[in-house]
């Protein structure tokens, strides 16, 4: 069945696919970007693809409520939450994130190391999925790993928290490819769920900043003392 | 006469004879250096030509009844020792020449000690490829291992070269146990030292793995794999530099020899996880290498560390070697294979060469520091166009022989699909580009080598009248610097040459893929998947460079004199007024961006001027961190174990004779029990 | 080896030879407007090649004869190089001897002698230059050589011609990882052709210098030489990028009304190519020296990742 609706389609495998390899390309310039404000242009484009790709499996595969889930993808991840982050960032007035962790080649390497893991993870779940994209469940496996990644090595919180958003990207897209999508309940609970976070996430800045005279989370180990 | 007889009749006697001769009359340096080094020479050559046509010939044997009663010595010549033979006999050649004119110009050891012993250590060698039992194999690997000692320490008077003279000798002797180890295992309950025995050792079960990684210990602590390779980068700089191109350029490929013996003949090579090991012990060895050797700032330490590199790299194709044959992938194995023999080859020439280059400027400049030369291009052109040829073939630059070998590598590291294995699949395009980068990182470390020697002013007065290589050292150089060229330009010769090896080995050769392109191109697979010709790039350069010479000075010509000479000003230097050799880039200054860039692999210890001090000095060193991490904690766990030992020391004799009377007691009551 | 192989080969050499100034003419134009100013004349390239040929060679005193061979060397290795490869067709004569990796040692053979020349006066500047060049190469080569190996796990081959055939012929289909090696491809380019965020082709400012640090001490013709090297190098890079990601067009048959075709196409793609560089060049700032190592590394992992994507998400010929 499957197979007769791609034929109104005929790339469609090949476009998310391609989306695939750049929501991959995304989140590693993620690691690799010092810059917030870049990083939350990235996270914009993330979106972006993310939208792209649902909107193809629901183009592609007639899933109706999968393009609920685009239009949701497209208000909350396109639109909304760049533009929060953005406030945010200008009323914080942070603009850049010099220090990692550890230095970016070397947070590279260890990605790479993570795709490798994660592809050889995600083999026997996308043998099991009988959807076209399967081959594409090791990429968002990886998606969500170096976004873990990033909130590891990362010393700011505002970075963090779009290492965190940029997580349930990959979380979304890996459920788009396996199964074409979560039920309409479970995806409006998480993006309400997003949304509140970032409500709470903001409050929270403003609080640590005001704790600590800065947003480097390595000023929170102190308060674990008291 | 059969090949096997002319060695054993005519080569190893020669090269003894040679150095009793030489023993037999120790200050006659005329005869020693003018006429006994030069016919060592000779007989290099007529071993390489012998080891050639053994290549093709059947597997000889001979058992000699030498040696203890009843444990005669088995000697054999198959492919593959005749490879490692003729690496020996080609190298050997040319450093005999270069050692005849070297020698003569230096001072210290008595020149027929020095005699006996390099030809001592040539036939020692020898006697490594040939040996086809395990007890003759070790009297001929430690006969290697202590004349390679004296050699190392000919100048013992001083105290660093005595130090690292024995510090040689502890990880040569380290090693040979591991060897014996696993030449006892694999002979089992058997008693039966012959390597026919040992292929009769069986398969399977845990004793072949863990033969293999003792007999990996071994082979690698005298080939330098990670852990182990201390020793090279303190003896190189300390043996004179013919005995250093000897022991880089030949010796550390018996331990190749020897490895590959072992797990390919003897162990048969089933397992992936021994290449694996390899390939990843290889590439630690050879990334490690190449960044220690970009930061060195003695000459000859540079080319050891560079020495380790290219083992690594020997390594890591011996790991592809049998990560593919374990999967039953004959003709890839063949490729890695024949690209890691290449590269054998390939090192033994341009590294010979390099260090033979550094015995030349030592001795016109008595200085072995980057620090303090500079600028012998012009005092020594003939040596520094030489150098410029080994420098850009263990750079891996087209179209010398390192870029050939190198070539052949990454095409095997190419085409690995059909591995199932799924992280071996993808670890193997990473460690592609960990290949790369080492070949990358070579050229820098190379650029470095021969730009702070060679080019820029002489940062000291004395370099300015430092002479010219003599007839022996020049002609020396020679041999190997047209070697590096003929191996780059014919390829398919000797991958020809090759293919019986890796059909012993292997089954598979890659004879049949080459011939069918002429002897020009180079398609080890087919001509569309990847081909390659040195010929044809090497006379495209050598036509193109002349043609645009031409035509600019035809056309363009300005203002030439009538002998087309230029006008010869100061330098410009964006118009600074005063330049100074001192402003040029010292050697430490010249690797700063490897230093910062891999910070965290290096130990740098700084110590800088106060900004008051009247006369500044900066001084700035690299240690090899596993001086800190390994072997000074295995130095102190000996000496805690030695002084627990010492409690049963006490000085009286009667105590030890108590020792020695309970010790009897007991194993006369055990053995009775 | 066919005669038009050799011709079309020839020709191929010829023209790159011809047009490479030009493509760095219209890049400084393209930048002169992008930043507002004057724009030079297309031919500008052209006049300083024709002014330095003319003017007399000024000798530092102790130049040694590397220095005097390495213009010559590096031009040839250039040359060779934009002869390599495909650009209008891929049925070259010259295709057999050379494929991408012996290219990468080609380019890497002419950093080599450019850096010994700029170490060889012994100047502070010049082994400034030759060190930080050196330093650009070594992670430069591996990432472009992991960028062809991706193109090449494509094709099941290392030959640019077949590479380049391959691509050429597909319908349309979409290969993620030539996306990353795209991207990395990009930054190892504006690195090796010493562009703006690495390094500035228009800089005299000594501290910040790195291609222009070397030939300090070249005049007359061997600065002509180099100069024109460089221009060939840009050409050839450009010619690589469009051979590799945007292959339409290249001629497979050898015929001259597809090589002419070919050529048409050609100019369009560099001429936007150009515009693109230009755009890039005016939009980004120039790095410190020791954050190219990690503009770099980035790139090399980018054409890492590209592999290994190759390997897993596109199983499969």
């Amino acid at each position: 069945m499957i197979r007769s609706i791609l034929g109104v389609l005929p790339e469609a495998g090949q476009i998310i696919n391609l989306c695939a390899a750049i929501m991959l390309l995304l989140g590693f310039s993620m690691l690799a970007q010092r810059r917030i404000l870049t990083l939350i242009n990235l996270f914009l484009l993330q979106g972006i693809v993310l939208f792209v790709s649902i909107l193809t499996v629901a183009l592609s595969t007639g899933q109706n409520h999968l393009l609920w889930s685009a239009i949701i993808t497209l208000a909350l991840k396109v639109v909304a939450l760049p533009w929060i982050l953005h406030r945010l960032i200008r009323r914080l007035s942070v603009k850049w994130d010099v220090e990692t962790l550890l230095n970016i080649p070397a947070t590279m390497l260890v990605g790479i190391m993570l795709v490798i893991v994660a592809f050889n993870v995600a083999t026997p779940i996308s043998e099991l999925s009988g959807t076209v994209l399967r081959s594409t469940i090791g990429i968002a496996l990886a998606c969500v790993l170096l976004s873990f990644l990033m909130m590891i090595t990362r010393s700011k919180a505002v970075p963090q928290v779009i290492a965190f958003l940029a997580m349930e990207n990959g979380l979304f897209f890996a459920a788009t490819s396996a199964t074409y999508g979560m039920p309409m309940v479970v995806e409006l609970g998480i993006a309400l769920d997003v949304m509140i976070g970032m409500v709470i996430f903001g409050v929270f800045f403003f609080q640590i900043r005001q704790q600590f005279d800065s947003l480097d989370i390595r000023q929170m180990e102190r308060a674990r003392e008291e | 006469m059969s090949i096997l007889d002319w060695i054993l009749i005519v080569i190893i006697p020669g090269w003894l004879l040679i150095g009793i001769i030489g023993i037999v009359f120790p200050y006659r340096p005329h005869l020693i250096y003018g006429l006994l080094f030069p016919s060592g020479a000779v007989l290099g050559v007529l071993l390489a030509v012998c080891a050639l046509s053994g290549i093709v010939a059947a597997p000889q044997t001979r058992v000699l009844s030498l040696g203890l009663p009843d444990l005669p010595f088995h000697l054999r010549l198959d492919t593959l020792s005749s490879f490692f033979l003729f690496l020996l006999g080609a190298a050997s050649t040319g450093i005999s020449i270069y050692a005849g004119g070297y020698f003569r110009r230096g001072k210290g050891a008595i020149p027929g000690l020095l005699c006996l012993l390099y030809h001592v250590f040539l036939v020692s060698m020898v006697c490594v490829m040939l040996t086809d039992d395990g007890y003759a194999f070790m009297i001929a690997w430690e006969t290697m291992a202590l004349s390679s000692f004296f050699l190392v320490t000919s100048d013992h008077r001083i105290a660093e070269i005595r130090r690292a003279g024995y510090l040689y000798l502890l990880i040569a002797h380290i090693g040979a146990v591991g060897i014996l180890l696993s030449f006892g295992l694999m002979a089992g309950n058997a008693g039966d030292y012959t390597f026919d025995a040992m292929r009769r050792f069986p398969e399977d079960g845990i004793w072949p793995a863990v033969a293999f990684l003792l007999a990996l210990f071994g082979f690698g602590a005298k080939a330098g794999i990670l852990p182990l390779h201390v020793w090279l980068p303190e003896a190189h700089p300390a043996a004179p530099s013919p005995v250093s191109a000897i022991m880089s350029g030949v010796m550390l490929k018996t331990a190749i020899y020897g490895l590959l013996r072992v797990s390919f003949d003897l162990l048969h090579a089933k397992y992936w996880w021994w290449g694996l090991l390899l390939l990843l012990i290889g590439l630690a060895t050879a990334v490690f290498g190449v960044i220690f050797s970009a930061v060195q700032t003695d000459m000859k330490r540079l080319l050891a560390y560079s020495s380790i590199e290219n083992i690594g790299i020997i390594l890591t194709g011996i790991g592809l070697t049998l990560i593919f044959k374990s999967f039953a992938l004959p003709h890839l194995a063949a490729l890695a294979l024949t690209a890691t023999l290449y590269h054998c080859l390939n090192h033994a020439y341009f590294k010979s060469l390099l260090f033979l280059c550094t015995g030349t400027v030592l001795h016109a400049t008595g200085e072995r520091n980057l620090g303090r030369l500079g600028g012998l291009m012009r005092s020594m052109p003939r040596v520094a166009w030489l150098a410029l040829v080994g420098m850009l073939a263990a750079a891996g630059l087209p179209p010398l022989n390192g870029f050939v070998s190198e070539w052949l590598m990454l095409q095997s590291f190419l085409f690995t699909s059909g591995l199932p294995q799924g992280y071996l699949h993808m670890l193997l395009p990473v460690s592609a580009a960990a290949f790369a980068l080492v070949a990358a990182l070579s050229g820098f470390a190379m650029v470095k080598f021969f730009g702070i020697i060679f080019l820029g002013q002489p940062r000291e007065e004395n370099l300015l009248h430092a002479h010219d290589a003599g007839r022996h050292e020049l002609l020396g150089l020679l041999w190997f610097a047209v070697g590096c060229v003929l191996l780059g330009l014919f390829p398919n010769l000797v991958i020809a040459m090759l293919d019986p090896v890796t059909r012993l080995l292997l089954g598979s050769g890659l004879r049949e893929a080459v011939a069918a392109n002429g002897w020009w191109l180079l398609a080890p697979i087919s001509q569309d998947r990847a081909s390659y010709s040195a010929a044809t790039f090497f006379v495209s350069l050598a036509l193109f460079i002349p043609f645009v010479f031409v035509v600019v000075r035809r056309f363009f010509h300005g203002n030439l004199d009538l002998y087309g000479n230029v006008k010869r000003v100061p330098a410009w230097d964006c118009g600074f007024p005063s330049q100074t050799a001192r402003m040029q880039d010292t050697a430490e200054g010249f690797s700063q961006p490897i230093r910062r860039v891999f910070s965290s692999f290096l130990r740098h210890t700084r110590q800088h001027p106060s900004p008051f001090d009247t006369n500044p000095v900066y001084r700035g060193s690299v240690e090899d961190p596993f001086w800190k991490w390994l072997y000074q904690p295995i130095v102190r766990l000996v000496e805690y174990g030695t002084n627990i030992v010492a409690f049963l020391q006490h000085g009286r004799i009667a105590i030890y004779l108590l020792y020695s009377f309970i010790t009897l007691l007991a194993l006369l009551m055990l053995t009775n029990g | 080896m066919t005669f038009t192989a050799l011709f079309t080969q020839l020709f191929a050499l010829f023209l790159a030879a011809l047009l490479a100034p030009a493509l760095t003419g219209w890049v400084n134009q393209c930048r002169a407007w992008l930043q507002n100013r004057s724009a030079p004349p297309l031919l500008m390239p052209y006049y300083t090649l024709h002014k330095l040929f003319h003017k007399e060679v000024l000798l530092a005193h102790n130049a040694s004869s590397l220095f005097r061979a390495a213009p010559y060397i590096v031009f040839s290795c250039m040359a060779l190089a934009a002869a390599i490869v495909p650009t209008l067709s891929t049925d070259l004569a010259f295709s057999p001897a050379a494929d991408a990796i012996a290219l990468v040692g080609l380019f890497s053979l002419a950093r080599v002698f450019i850096a010994l020349a700029g170490m060889d006066v012994g100047t502070a500047f010049g082994s400034l230059g030759a060190r930080r060049e050196m330093l650009i190469g070594f992670l430069a080569e591996p990432a472009l050589l992991m960028v062809f190996f991706a193109a090449s796990l494509i094709s099941q081959s290392t030959s640019l011609s077949t590479i380049v055939e391959t691509l050429g012929q597909r319908e349309f289909t979409i290969y993620p990882s030539l996306a990353f090696s795209a991207v990395a491809f990009a930054m190892v380019a504006l690195a090796e052709t010493a562009r703006i965020p690495v390094d500035n082709p228009a800089t005299h400012l000594e501290l910040t210098m790195i291609h222009e640090a070397m030939i300090l001490e070249y005049s007359g013709r061997h600065l002509a030489l180099i100069e024109w090297a460089g221009s060939l190098k840009l050409f050839t890079y450009f010619c690589l990028g469009i051979a590799l990601f945007f292959p339409v067009g290249i001629s497979l048959a050898g015929t001259p009304l597809s090589i002419a075709q070919a050529g048409f196409f050609m100019t369009l793609k560099l001429a936007a190519g150009g515009f693109l560089l230009a755009l890039v060049e005016t939009l980004s700032a120039k790095m410190r020296i020791f954050r190219a190592p990690e503009f770099l590394g980035t790139a090399f992992m980018l054409a890492v990742l590209a592999m290994l994507v190759r390997l897993l998400l596109e199983t499969g010929p």
